[in-house]
Protein backbone atom coordinates (compact mmCIF):
# COMPACT_ATOMS: atom_id res chain seq x y z
CA UNK A 1 0.00 0.00 0.00
CA UNK A 2 2.01 3.20 -1.17
CA UNK A 3 -0.03 6.20 -0.03
CA UNK A 4 2.07 9.19 -0.50
CA UNK A 5 2.73 11.51 2.50
CA UNK A 6 2.89 14.72 2.31
CA UNK A 7 2.57 18.10 4.69
CA UNK A 8 -0.76 18.76 2.40
CA UNK A 9 -1.90 15.25 3.31
CA UNK A 10 -1.72 15.58 6.67
CA UNK A 11 -3.01 19.15 7.41
CA UNK A 12 -6.01 17.87 5.39
CA UNK A 13 -6.39 15.00 7.68
CA UNK A 14 -6.26 17.25 10.63
CA UNK A 15 -8.46 19.69 9.14
CA UNK A 16 -11.06 17.40 8.78
CA UNK A 17 -10.42 15.88 12.86
CA UNK A 18 -10.56 19.25 13.58
CA UNK A 19 -13.98 19.48 12.37
CA UNK A 20 -15.42 15.70 14.04
CA UNK A 21 -13.51 16.63 16.94
CA UNK A 22 -15.53 19.73 17.23
CA UNK A 23 -19.02 18.26 16.68
CA UNK A 24 -18.37 14.86 18.48
CA UNK A 25 -17.65 17.08 21.72
CA UNK A 26 -21.19 19.13 21.26
CA UNK A 27 -22.99 16.01 20.49
CA UNK A 28 -21.39 13.24 22.73
CA UNK A 29 -20.40 11.09 19.92
CA UNK A 30 -16.97 9.95 18.83
CA UNK A 31 -15.81 11.69 15.20
CA UNK A 32 -16.59 7.61 13.59
CA UNK A 33 -19.40 8.99 11.46
CA UNK A 34 -17.05 11.56 10.06
CA UNK A 35 -14.36 10.54 10.33
CA UNK A 36 -14.17 6.86 8.81
CA UNK A 37 -15.93 8.07 5.40
CA UNK A 38 -13.57 10.78 5.35
CA UNK A 39 -10.39 7.88 5.67
CA UNK A 40 -11.62 5.46 3.24
CA UNK A 41 -13.17 7.83 0.82
CA UNK A 42 -11.58 11.20 0.29
CA UNK A 43 -8.18 9.76 1.46
CA UNK A 44 -8.63 5.91 -0.22
CA UNK A 45 -7.44 4.42 3.06
CA UNK A 46 -8.21 0.60 3.98
CA UNK A 47 -11.45 -0.13 6.26
CA UNK A 48 -9.64 -1.79 9.25
CA UNK A 49 -7.41 1.20 9.29
CA UNK A 50 -9.73 3.68 9.14
CA UNK A 51 -11.79 1.84 12.14
CA UNK A 52 -8.57 1.70 14.28
CA UNK A 53 -7.52 5.36 13.83
CA UNK A 54 -11.12 6.04 14.44
CA UNK A 55 -10.75 4.65 17.87
CA UNK A 56 -8.15 6.98 18.18
CA UNK A 57 -10.36 9.68 17.50
CA UNK A 58 -13.41 8.81 19.81
CA UNK A 59 -10.46 8.41 22.78
CA UNK A 60 -9.17 11.40 21.74
CA UNK A 61 -12.56 13.46 21.52
CA UNK A 62 -13.75 11.92 24.71
CA UNK A 63 -10.71 12.90 27.28
CA UNK A 64 -10.39 16.03 25.12
CA UNK A 65 -13.79 17.41 25.64
CA UNK A 66 -14.40 15.56 29.53
CA UNK A 67 -11.31 17.60 30.70
CA UNK A 68 -13.19 21.05 30.26
CA UNK A 69 -16.26 19.26 31.13
CA UNK A 70 -15.40 17.51 33.95
CA UNK A 71 -13.66 20.76 35.38
CA UNK A 72 -16.70 23.10 34.53
CA UNK A 73 -18.88 20.35 36.51
CA UNK A 74 -21.18 19.75 33.22
CA UNK A 75 -20.81 15.77 33.53
CA UNK A 76 -21.72 13.76 36.08
CA UNK A 77 -19.25 11.54 37.41
CA UNK A 78 -21.08 9.24 39.60
CA UNK A 79 -24.26 9.03 36.95
CA UNK A 80 -21.27 7.71 33.93
CA UNK A 81 -19.32 5.73 36.43
CA UNK A 82 -22.55 3.72 37.36
CA UNK A 83 -23.78 3.28 33.71
CA UNK A 84 -20.23 2.31 32.50
CA UNK A 85 -20.64 -0.78 34.48
CA UNK A 86 -23.48 -1.96 31.95
CA UNK A 87 -21.68 -0.59 28.67
CA UNK A 88 -18.37 -2.53 29.70
CA UNK A 89 -20.03 -5.67 30.20
CA UNK A 90 -22.20 -5.22 27.06
CA UNK A 91 -18.91 -4.36 25.00
CA UNK A 92 -17.52 -7.77 26.20
CA UNK A 93 -20.11 -9.72 25.75
CA UNK A 94 -21.24 -7.88 22.21
CA UNK A 95 -16.97 -9.19 21.54
CA UNK A 96 -18.34 -12.59 22.33
CA UNK A 97 -21.17 -12.74 20.36
CA UNK A 98 -19.72 -11.43 17.32
CA UNK A 99 -18.22 -14.68 16.66
CA UNK A 100 -22.02 -16.16 16.73
CA UNK A 101 -23.67 -13.99 14.99
CA UNK A 102 -23.93 -12.38 11.55
CA UNK A 103 -23.92 -8.75 12.02
CA UNK A 104 -25.05 -7.45 8.67
CA UNK A 105 -28.89 -7.70 9.47
CA UNK A 106 -27.90 -6.40 13.34
CA UNK A 107 -26.89 -3.34 11.61
CA UNK A 108 -30.24 -2.99 9.62
CA UNK A 109 -31.89 -3.98 13.23
CA UNK A 110 -30.44 -0.85 15.00
CA UNK A 111 -30.01 1.43 12.09
CA UNK A 112 -33.92 0.95 12.39
CA UNK A 113 -34.29 1.35 16.05
CA UNK A 114 -32.30 4.52 15.87
CA UNK A 115 -34.38 5.60 12.99
CA UNK A 116 -37.67 5.34 15.47
CA UNK A 117 -36.04 6.80 18.27
CA UNK A 118 -35.50 10.24 16.81
CA UNK A 119 -39.32 10.59 16.82
CA UNK A 120 -39.85 11.07 20.77
CA UNK A 121 -36.62 13.74 20.27
CA UNK A 122 -38.90 15.29 17.65
CA UNK A 123 -41.40 15.70 20.41
CA UNK A 124 -38.77 17.85 22.67
CA UNK A 125 -37.55 20.01 19.89
CA UNK A 126 -38.74 23.32 22.36
CA UNK A 127 -37.54 21.35 25.52
CA UNK A 128 -34.78 23.67 27.06
CA UNK A 129 -35.14 21.36 30.46
CA UNK A 130 -36.91 18.29 31.33
CA UNK A 131 -39.53 19.17 33.99
CA UNK A 132 -41.59 17.28 36.49
CA UNK A 133 -38.68 14.63 37.20
CA UNK A 134 -38.58 13.06 39.95
CA UNK A 135 -35.50 10.70 41.44
CA UNK A 136 -36.44 7.33 41.52
CA UNK A 137 -35.38 4.52 44.16
CA UNK A 138 -31.67 3.52 42.74
CA UNK A 139 -31.05 7.69 42.09
CA UNK A 140 -31.96 8.58 45.88
CA UNK A 141 -29.64 5.59 47.08
CA UNK A 142 -26.81 6.34 44.66
CA UNK A 143 -27.29 9.83 45.24
CA UNK A 144 -27.10 10.04 41.14
CA UNK A 145 -29.19 13.25 41.00
CA UNK A 146 -26.79 16.49 40.49
CA UNK A 147 -26.74 20.41 39.32
CA UNK A 148 -24.99 21.87 36.68
CA UNK A 149 -24.05 26.04 35.79
CA UNK A 150 -25.26 26.64 32.31
CA UNK A 151 -23.98 29.91 31.34
CA UNK A 152 -26.67 29.90 28.66
CA UNK A 153 -29.57 30.37 31.13
CA UNK A 154 -27.66 31.97 33.29
CA UNK A 155 -27.68 30.05 36.69
CA UNK A 156 -27.10 26.88 38.39
CA UNK A 157 -29.28 23.96 36.88
CA UNK A 158 -30.24 21.23 39.02
CA UNK A 159 -31.70 17.62 37.65
CA UNK A 160 -33.30 14.48 38.96
CA UNK A 161 -32.92 11.50 37.81
CA UNK A 162 -35.69 8.59 37.01
CA UNK A 163 -35.54 5.09 35.11
CA UNK A 164 -32.55 4.59 36.27
CA UNK A 165 -32.79 0.16 35.46
CA UNK A 166 -34.84 1.02 32.21
CA UNK A 167 -30.99 3.58 31.74
CA UNK A 168 -28.89 0.42 32.59
CA UNK A 169 -30.26 -1.64 30.05
CA UNK A 170 -30.39 0.41 27.60
CA UNK A 171 -26.73 1.18 28.28
CA UNK A 172 -25.76 -2.71 28.46
CA UNK A 173 -27.53 -2.18 24.57
CA UNK A 174 -25.37 0.05 23.97
CA UNK A 175 -21.98 -1.53 24.63
CA UNK A 176 -23.54 -4.94 23.72
CA UNK A 177 -23.78 -2.65 20.06
CA UNK A 178 -20.49 -1.09 20.01
CA UNK A 179 -18.91 -4.71 20.86
CA UNK A 180 -20.97 -6.41 18.24
CA UNK A 181 -20.73 -3.96 15.31
CA UNK A 182 -17.24 -1.93 16.08
CA UNK A 183 -19.25 1.03 16.17
CA UNK A 184 -19.34 4.01 18.46
CA UNK A 185 -22.24 3.72 21.13
CA UNK A 186 -22.30 7.42 22.43
CA UNK A 187 -25.75 8.13 19.91
CA UNK A 188 -27.46 5.31 22.34
CA UNK A 189 -25.61 6.64 25.34
CA UNK A 190 -27.28 10.37 25.07
CA UNK A 191 -30.64 8.36 23.92
CA UNK A 192 -30.52 6.39 27.35
CA UNK A 193 -29.68 9.49 29.46
CA UNK A 194 -31.60 11.78 27.52
CA UNK A 195 -34.81 9.96 26.66
CA UNK A 196 -34.84 7.73 28.94
CA UNK A 197 -33.38 8.71 32.23
CA UNK A 198 -34.38 12.07 31.52
CA UNK A 199 -31.04 14.29 32.08
CA UNK A 200 -30.73 17.69 31.06
CA UNK A 201 -29.56 17.28 27.13
CA UNK A 202 -26.21 19.31 28.02
CA UNK A 203 -25.56 16.97 31.15
CA UNK A 204 -26.45 14.11 28.95
CA UNK A 205 -23.78 14.94 25.59
CA UNK A 206 -21.41 15.47 28.31
CA UNK A 207 -21.91 12.59 30.63
CA UNK A 208 -22.03 10.21 27.62
CA UNK A 209 -18.73 11.92 26.13
CA UNK A 210 -16.75 11.08 29.21
CA UNK A 211 -18.07 7.50 28.88
CA UNK A 212 -17.13 6.94 25.23
CA UNK A 213 -13.38 7.06 26.06
CA UNK A 214 -13.54 4.57 29.04
CA UNK A 215 -15.43 2.15 26.48
CA UNK A 216 -13.43 2.51 23.63
CA UNK A 217 -10.29 1.88 25.76
CA UNK A 218 -10.92 -1.30 26.38
CA UNK A 219 -10.82 -1.97 22.77
CA UNK A 220 -8.16 0.35 21.45
CA UNK A 221 -5.95 -1.80 23.36
CA UNK A 222 -6.76 -4.99 20.76
CA UNK A 223 -6.80 -2.68 17.75
CA UNK A 224 -3.36 -1.55 18.67
CA UNK A 225 -2.24 -5.08 19.10
CA UNK A 226 -3.45 -5.85 15.81
CA UNK A 227 -1.53 -2.92 13.82
CA UNK A 228 -4.42 -1.82 13.18
CA UNK A 229 -3.81 1.74 14.37
CA UNK A 230 -1.58 3.10 11.71
CA UNK A 231 0.82 6.44 13.46
CA UNK A 232 1.05 8.89 10.59
CA UNK A 233 -2.23 8.69 9.91
CA UNK A 234 -3.82 8.31 13.85
CA UNK A 235 -1.32 11.16 14.62
CA UNK A 236 -2.44 14.07 12.39
CA UNK A 237 -6.45 12.61 13.81
CA UNK A 238 -5.25 12.79 17.33
CA UNK A 239 -4.20 16.07 16.79
CA UNK A 240 -6.58 17.54 15.52
CA UNK A 241 -9.58 15.78 17.02
CA UNK A 242 -8.02 17.05 20.59
CA UNK A 243 -8.05 20.67 19.19
CA UNK A 244 -11.60 20.20 17.80
CA UNK A 245 -12.92 19.12 20.97
CA UNK A 246 -11.21 22.21 22.76
CA UNK A 247 -13.34 24.41 21.00
CA UNK A 248 -16.31 22.00 20.63
CA UNK A 249 -16.42 21.64 24.38
CA UNK A 250 -16.34 25.71 24.95
CA UNK A 251 -18.84 26.11 22.10
CA UNK A 252 -21.29 23.64 24.38
CA UNK A 253 -21.28 25.93 27.29
CA UNK A 254 -22.77 28.71 25.33
CA UNK A 255 -25.52 26.92 23.83
CA UNK A 256 -28.95 26.35 24.78
CA UNK A 257 -29.94 22.60 25.07
CA UNK A 258 -32.83 23.56 22.62
CA UNK A 259 -29.95 24.45 19.86
CA UNK A 260 -28.04 21.69 20.72
CA UNK A 261 -31.14 19.43 20.06
CA UNK A 262 -31.06 20.96 16.67
CA UNK A 263 -27.35 19.51 16.09
CA UNK A 264 -28.09 16.07 17.70
CA UNK A 265 -31.13 14.96 15.91
CA UNK A 266 -29.59 15.39 11.89
CA UNK A 267 -26.51 13.84 12.95
CA UNK A 268 -28.71 10.79 14.52
CA UNK A 269 -30.21 10.35 11.90
CA UNK A 270 -27.40 10.29 9.49
CA UNK A 271 -26.06 7.58 11.79
CA UNK A 272 -29.36 5.19 11.77
CA UNK A 273 -29.41 5.68 7.96
CA UNK A 274 -25.23 4.95 7.36
CA UNK A 275 -26.16 1.93 9.93
CA UNK A 276 -28.97 0.96 7.75
CA UNK A 277 -26.66 1.39 4.37
CA UNK A 278 -24.45 -0.80 5.96
CA UNK A 279 -26.31 -3.53 6.85
CA UNK A 280 -27.37 -3.46 2.98
CA UNK A 281 -23.80 -3.89 2.12
CA UNK A 282 -22.85 0.04 1.23
CA UNK A 283 -20.21 0.93 3.78
CA UNK A 284 -19.95 4.85 3.20
CA UNK B 1 -25.86 10.12 53.92
CA UNK B 2 -28.64 12.03 55.09
CA UNK B 3 -26.26 14.42 56.17
CA UNK B 4 -25.29 14.60 52.57
CA UNK B 5 -28.94 14.01 51.13
CA UNK B 6 -29.79 17.40 53.42
CA UNK B 7 -26.93 19.31 51.39
CA UNK B 8 -28.06 18.03 47.86
CA UNK B 9 -31.33 19.91 48.38
CA UNK B 10 -29.54 22.91 49.27
CA UNK B 11 -27.79 22.89 45.51
CA UNK B 12 -31.39 23.73 44.28
CA UNK B 13 -31.27 27.26 46.25
CA UNK B 14 -27.74 28.06 45.47
CA UNK B 15 -27.11 30.76 42.22
CA UNK B 16 -24.99 30.76 39.08
CA UNK B 17 -21.08 31.68 39.22
CA UNK B 18 -19.16 31.38 36.41
CA UNK B 19 -16.95 28.81 36.55
CA UNK B 20 -13.59 30.57 36.58
CA UNK B 21 -14.64 32.82 39.63
CA UNK B 22 -16.26 30.18 41.40
CA UNK B 23 -12.25 28.16 42.00
CA UNK B 24 -10.65 31.54 43.18
CA UNK B 25 -13.86 31.61 45.66
CA UNK B 26 -14.71 29.14 47.13
CA UNK B 27 -18.49 29.00 48.79
CA UNK B 28 -18.57 30.50 52.31
CA UNK B 29 -20.63 28.01 53.48
CA UNK B 30 -19.13 24.67 53.46
CA UNK B 31 -21.23 22.09 52.20
CA UNK B 32 -20.45 18.72 52.29
CA UNK B 33 -21.33 16.53 48.84
CA UNK B 34 -20.70 19.56 46.79
CA UNK B 35 -17.62 20.22 47.82
CA UNK B 36 -15.99 16.46 47.87
CA UNK B 37 -18.00 16.13 44.52
CA UNK B 38 -15.77 19.48 43.45
CA UNK B 39 -12.68 18.04 44.70
CA UNK B 40 -13.50 14.73 42.89
CA UNK B 41 -14.24 16.98 39.52
CA UNK B 42 -11.00 18.99 39.93
CA UNK B 43 -9.02 15.82 40.51
CA UNK B 44 -10.57 13.79 37.60
CA UNK B 45 -10.41 16.83 35.60
CA UNK B 46 -6.47 17.12 36.18
CA UNK B 47 -5.70 13.43 35.23
CA UNK B 48 -7.39 14.36 31.66
CA UNK B 49 -6.01 17.30 31.15
CA UNK B 50 -2.70 15.88 32.20
CA UNK B 51 -3.46 13.03 29.98
CA UNK B 52 -4.63 15.17 26.88
CA UNK B 53 -1.54 17.69 27.09
CA UNK B 54 1.48 15.04 27.69
CA UNK B 55 0.25 12.51 24.49
CA UNK B 56 -0.65 15.58 22.47
CA UNK B 57 3.02 17.02 22.92
CA UNK B 58 4.63 13.70 22.53
CA UNK B 59 2.42 12.83 19.31
CA UNK B 60 3.32 15.73 17.63
CA UNK B 61 7.59 15.23 18.32
CA UNK B 62 7.07 12.15 16.68
CA UNK B 63 5.48 14.39 13.24
CA UNK B 64 8.36 16.60 13.81
CA UNK B 65 11.21 14.34 14.10
CA UNK B 66 9.59 12.70 10.59
CA UNK B 67 11.24 15.09 8.14
CA UNK B 68 14.41 14.62 9.93
CA UNK B 69 14.65 10.58 9.30
CA UNK B 70 16.89 9.54 6.85
CA UNK B 71 14.37 9.54 3.36
CA UNK B 72 12.04 12.11 4.38
CA UNK B 73 8.23 11.84 4.12
CA UNK B 74 8.07 10.75 0.80
CA UNK B 75 9.32 7.03 1.13
CA UNK B 76 7.02 6.34 4.24
CA UNK B 77 5.09 3.28 4.01
CA UNK B 78 1.74 2.95 5.33
CA UNK B 79 2.60 -1.08 7.02
CA UNK B 80 5.53 -0.61 8.91
CA UNK B 81 4.92 0.90 12.50
CA UNK B 82 5.58 -1.06 15.63
CA UNK B 83 2.47 -2.55 17.54
CA UNK B 84 4.35 -4.60 19.98
CA UNK B 85 5.10 -2.64 23.23
CA UNK B 86 8.41 -4.32 22.51
CA UNK B 87 8.56 -2.72 19.38
CA UNK B 88 7.42 0.39 20.26
CA UNK B 89 10.08 0.76 23.19
CA UNK B 90 13.03 -0.57 20.78
CA UNK B 91 11.95 2.56 18.24
CA UNK B 92 11.84 4.72 21.04
CA UNK B 93 15.65 4.13 22.14
CA UNK B 94 16.38 4.76 18.29
CA UNK B 95 13.90 8.03 18.63
CA UNK B 96 12.42 6.77 16.00
CA UNK B 97 9.38 9.29 14.65
CA UNK B 98 6.76 6.25 14.48
CA UNK B 99 7.83 4.57 17.46
CA UNK B 100 7.64 8.60 19.20
CA UNK B 101 3.76 8.81 18.11
CA UNK B 102 3.20 5.24 19.20
CA UNK B 103 3.89 6.46 22.61
CA UNK B 104 1.39 9.66 22.19
CA UNK B 105 -1.11 7.38 21.46
CA UNK B 106 -0.94 4.96 23.77
CA UNK B 107 -0.86 7.53 26.45
CA UNK B 108 -4.04 8.34 24.98
CA UNK B 109 -5.74 5.29 25.02
CA UNK B 110 -4.47 5.05 28.94
CA UNK B 111 -5.84 8.23 29.79
CA UNK B 112 -9.70 6.87 30.30
CA UNK B 113 -8.24 3.99 31.85
CA UNK B 114 -6.55 6.01 34.46
CA UNK B 115 -9.22 8.51 35.08
CA UNK B 116 -11.12 5.32 36.50
CA UNK B 117 -8.68 4.43 38.67
CA UNK B 118 -8.30 7.66 39.73
CA UNK B 119 -12.28 8.10 40.30
CA UNK B 120 -11.72 5.02 42.34
CA UNK B 121 -8.98 6.69 44.21
CA UNK B 122 -11.32 10.09 44.80
CA UNK B 123 -13.96 8.21 46.06
CA UNK B 124 -12.17 6.43 48.19
CA UNK B 125 -11.26 9.68 49.77
CA UNK B 126 -14.70 10.97 50.43
CA UNK B 127 -15.30 7.46 51.92
CA UNK B 128 -17.92 6.29 49.23
CA UNK B 129 -17.43 2.59 49.31
CA UNK B 130 -20.30 2.31 47.07
CA UNK B 131 -18.62 4.28 44.13
CA UNK B 132 -15.16 2.84 45.03
CA UNK B 133 -16.81 -0.52 44.39
CA UNK B 134 -18.62 0.44 40.83
CA UNK B 135 -15.63 2.34 39.96
CA UNK B 136 -13.61 -0.51 40.09
CA UNK B 137 -15.92 -2.95 38.95
CA UNK B 138 -15.53 -0.98 35.94
CA UNK B 139 -11.29 -0.82 36.05
CA UNK B 140 -11.67 -5.20 36.77
CA UNK B 141 -13.97 -5.33 33.57
CA UNK B 142 -11.80 -2.95 31.37
CA UNK B 143 -8.61 -5.09 32.59
CA UNK B 144 -10.50 -8.20 31.39
CA UNK B 145 -11.53 -7.26 28.16
CA UNK B 146 -7.87 -6.29 27.14
CA UNK B 147 -6.92 -9.76 28.71
CA UNK B 148 -9.72 -11.02 26.47
CA UNK B 149 -8.09 -9.23 23.34
CA UNK B 150 -4.72 -10.66 24.10
CA UNK B 151 -5.93 -14.16 23.73
CA UNK B 152 -8.78 -14.05 21.46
Amino acid sequence: MAMHFSVELLLFIFAGSLLAGSIGALVGLGGGILLVPLLTLVFGLPIHYAIGTSIIAVIATSSGSAAAYVRDRMTNLRVGLFLEVATTIGAVSGAFLAGLLVPTSLFVIFGVILLISTVPLLFKLGEELPAHVQNDRWADRLHLSGSYPDRYLGKEVSYQVTRTPQGLIMMYVAGVISGLLGIGSGVFKVIAMDTIMRLPLKVSTTTSNFMIGVTAAASAGIYFARGAIPPLIAAPVALGVLAGAFIGSHLLMRLSNRALRLIFLPIMTLLAIQMVLRGVGITI
Amino acid sequence: MMEQHHSQSLLKTSTFQPASRYRKTPPEKPRKLSQSKDRTALMIGWILRGGVIVSAVITLLGLVLLPFRSGGLADLGLDTFPHTLGAVWVGLLGLHPTAVIELGLLLLIATPVVTVATSALAFAIERDRRFVAIALLVLAILLTSFLLGKNG
